[in-house]
């Protein structure tokens, strides 16, 4: 039933379990065979129907759940010491929230709390697990970032700021471990029909099937691919909205 | 606001779309937007999933899955989990949904909502018939546990129920066991309506699926192609049991100016596909997922209708009319020049029914499908209904986006007292067309 490639794999860790991504990432594994999770995000109560799910879909798996703490550092630090006491195949990063960009505008506080999840919270837990993941020489540590980190614009660049820095960090420690046994994967959605976009949905927004976006970063994974845009169309779309020219780009309402 | 069709396309219209994705939460997302309608797929064909300018509950976050009984077959899922994910990961483990409409692309709330029924429905019955519990949440707040023990009322007015009687946010459901994916199969050509009969009264002691599809043009003596199935113990050996992830690369990429099926294709559509069909007569081994699920094979085949949409028309006669009232609608339907490429007849077999509102009946049932030609099509519609109702026979509300009030109303005499377990938080165009609220 699995690939070779797909079998090797077996102890799958996950940071921010319940985001819709993740979980569907997870079913995918746990399909393949894989069977020890670790689960990792803010509520054990959303963590324990997700880890009932991937129960029935790998009856042999050993699934793990903890609520943890997504913003002290000391905090982040002990949490993936104690995780990677055992060695894991695949580390995936996935937490995150969608901030409102006008009520960022509107307040400091917002754009803290924005930036602090969706950019400085994210990179701790990737320092963390890439500092034991790489004297272990082995494992993919895959990050969750976005297209919209691409290119800072007006309707999301608070957001798109977090998002910016998870890119630059990746490529930073991707550059720092080249050649290694450990793998580091960027992952760059584009807008996904997830809770986290629901409001854009109401505003009738095309959205991308979560589905379709999992099964992009679990097969990109599988090949370690430095950087995986999902769905694939927007590797092109962004390569263009990077490079338009600024008197072209400030005209645009987008 | 986004635009809402089903699966019809006969409307396209704006819906406040609130995102249902946890059990927990629903109760108070309930409170908050209401009335509304569960959306899940959108696969049924009229308006019984539509809340024009008003609120649709989508439900496909909910698609959990919470346990399962290896022993006793028992799966307990979330309600927007779709057919597909549960028989791709059951039936390599042995076990298998027992009723399964024709495609598999639908959610398990929307196949209990329409207890919807398959190619044996003689052996197995209705969806309703396989679900041994539900939860149902209610707008004003309160959860029911419901099975034929608990709450056994409101569980009979929930099979079948068209998502009127609360939201149900999980589900227990029995599956079968099955030796294998495959199937052995059994193709016939039939040149006759009194032949369909027998080949269908002969195959149901030995056959666990009975279908057949009929030339709707083909005049007094229609013919048609029969199939018969049964499960098999073992895959054949040069096969591999486990069905496909992998999508079909077949996509209907856009909607025609006009509907593909018209005058000019139909005649010459269903000559090639009896005479293909014909040429297969005699035994084979067919996989489940084409055999049960032909369509689900090309995505977006609503589409080749064309912007305008169409129409399913499918009725139930009872036995004793069935053979005259069958014929009536053929020469109908041959007479208006108006026709189906997918036209399926089958007869269901004698048993009672899963839910207060449930289609089947003893009887046989006609589905076709109509390219929306407005006026013409609606015509053709009512002289329809009158073999219908004369035959005392009715529609299948899934199906259906126009039916008049009155011929729901006679022939669903349970209405009166399923309107007693409606959830005055839900509405929908359909309750609203049929039951004037």
């Amino acid at each position: 039933m699995s690939s070779p490639s797909a079998s090797k794999v077996q102890r799958i860790v996950i940071v921010g379990a319940t985001s819709a991504i993740a979980e569907r990432c997870a079913r995918r594994w746990a399909e393949q065979g894989a069977t020890h999770f670790y689960l990792l995000a803010r509520s054990q109560e959303k963590l324990s129907a997700i880890a009932a799910d991937l129960q029935v879909r790998q009856p042999q798996a050993e699934i793990v759940t903890a609520a943890g703490d997504f913003v002290d550092p000391a905090a982040i630090q002990s949490q993936v010491t104690e995780i990677m006491t055992q060695a894991a195949d695949i580390v995936l990063i996935a937490h995150g929230s969608l901030p409102d960009q006008q009520q960022c505008q509107a307040s400091l506080s917002e754009t803290a709390e924005a930036i602090q999840i969706n950019g400085i919270s994210p990179v701790l837990f990737a320092e963390a697990f890439a500092t034991l993941m790489s004297q272990a020489n082995r494992g993919t540590l895959a990050v969750i970032g976005s297209v919209a980190g691409d290119r800072g614009r007006k309707s999301n660049y608070v957001y798109g700021a977090a998002k910016g820095l998870v890119t630059r960090y990746v490529q930073g420690l991707q550059h720092r471990t080249a050649g290694s046994g450990f793998k580091v994967v960027l992952v760059k959605p584009g807008p996904t029909d997830t809770p986290m976009t629901a409001h854009l949905k109401q505003d009738g927004a095309a959205l991308a099937s979560v589905e379709d976006v999992a099964d992009d970063i679990v097969k990109g994974i599988a090949k370690g691919k430095p950087v995986i845009y999902t769905p694939s169309k927007w590797a092109l779309i962004m390569m263009i909205i990077r490079h338009l020219p600024r008197f072209i780009f400030n005209r645009m309402d987008i | 606001m986004k635009n809402l069709s089903s699966w019809g396309r006969l409307s396209r219209q704006p819906h406040t779309c609130i995102a249902l994705h946890d059990r927990k939460g629903v109760a108070d997302q309930l409170e908050q937007f209401r009335p509304g309608i569960c959306y899940g797929m959108g696969r049924s064909y009229g308006d019984v999933c539509l809340n024009s300018a008003g609120i649709s509950w989508q439900t496909r976050g909910l698609d959990r899955l919470i346990e399962f009984d290896a022993d006793t077959g028992v799966l307990v899922c979330e309600s927007g989990a779709l057919l597909k994910e549960i028989q791709d990961l059951m039936v390599p483990r042995g076990w298998m949904l027992p009723v399964t409409p024709g495609t598999q692309l639908i959610t398990v709330g929307g196949a209990i909502a329409n207890d919807v029924h398959g190619k044996n429905h003689h052996v197995h019955g209705t969806f309703g018939e396989h679900v041994q519990e539900l939860v149902l949440q209610r707008t004003d707040g309160q959860r029911l546990r419901c099975s034929s023990a608990e709450n056994a009322d409101m569980f009979r007015a929930t099979i079948a129920g068209m998502g009127l009687t609360g939201v149900i946010l999980q589900a227990s459901l029995k599956l079968r066991p099955v030796g294998s994916a495959w199937l052995d199969t059994d193709t016939q050509a039939y040149q006759s309506l009194p032949e369909f009969f027998e080949l269908s009264q002969a195959s149901e002691a030995d056959w666990e699926h009975t279908v057949s599809w009929i030339d709707c043009l083909s005049g007094d003596t229609p013919r048609g192609i029969f199939l018969r199935a049964n499960h098999r113990e073992q895959a054949p050996p040069d096969q591999k049991s486990q069905p496909s992830r992998k999508k079909s690369g077949l996509v209907m990429p856009l909607v025609p100016p006009v509907s593909l099926v018209n005058r000019l294709s139909l005649r010459p559509f269903n000559a090639a596909y009896y005479a293909l069909n014909k040429r297969k007569e005699g035994t084979g081994i067919a996989h489940y997922q084409p055999f049960f699920y032909p369509l689900d094979a090309i995505g977006h085949w609503n589409r080749m209708y064309g912007p305008r949409g169409f129409y399913q028309y499918q009725c139930v006669v009872p036995e004793d009319s069935m053979h005259a009232a069958i014929g009536e609608m053929l020469t109908a339907i041959g007479r208006s020049g108006q026709g189906s490429f997918l036209a399926v007849l089958k007869t269901f077999g004698r048993r009672p029914a899963a839910g207060l509102l449930s289609f089947p009946m003893p009887g046989a049932t006609l589905a076709l499908d109509f390219p929306n030609q407005g006026q013409k099509t609606l015509s053709l519609f009512t002289r329809l209904d009158d073999i219908v109702s004369q035959a005392g026979g009715r529609l299948y509300a899934a199906k259906d986006a126009r039916m008049p009030a009155v011929m729901f109303r006679s022939a669903y005499p349970a209405l009166s007292e399923f309107t007693n377990y409606r959830d005055p938080g839900i509405s929908s165009d359909m309750s609203r067309r049929l039951m004037g609220s």
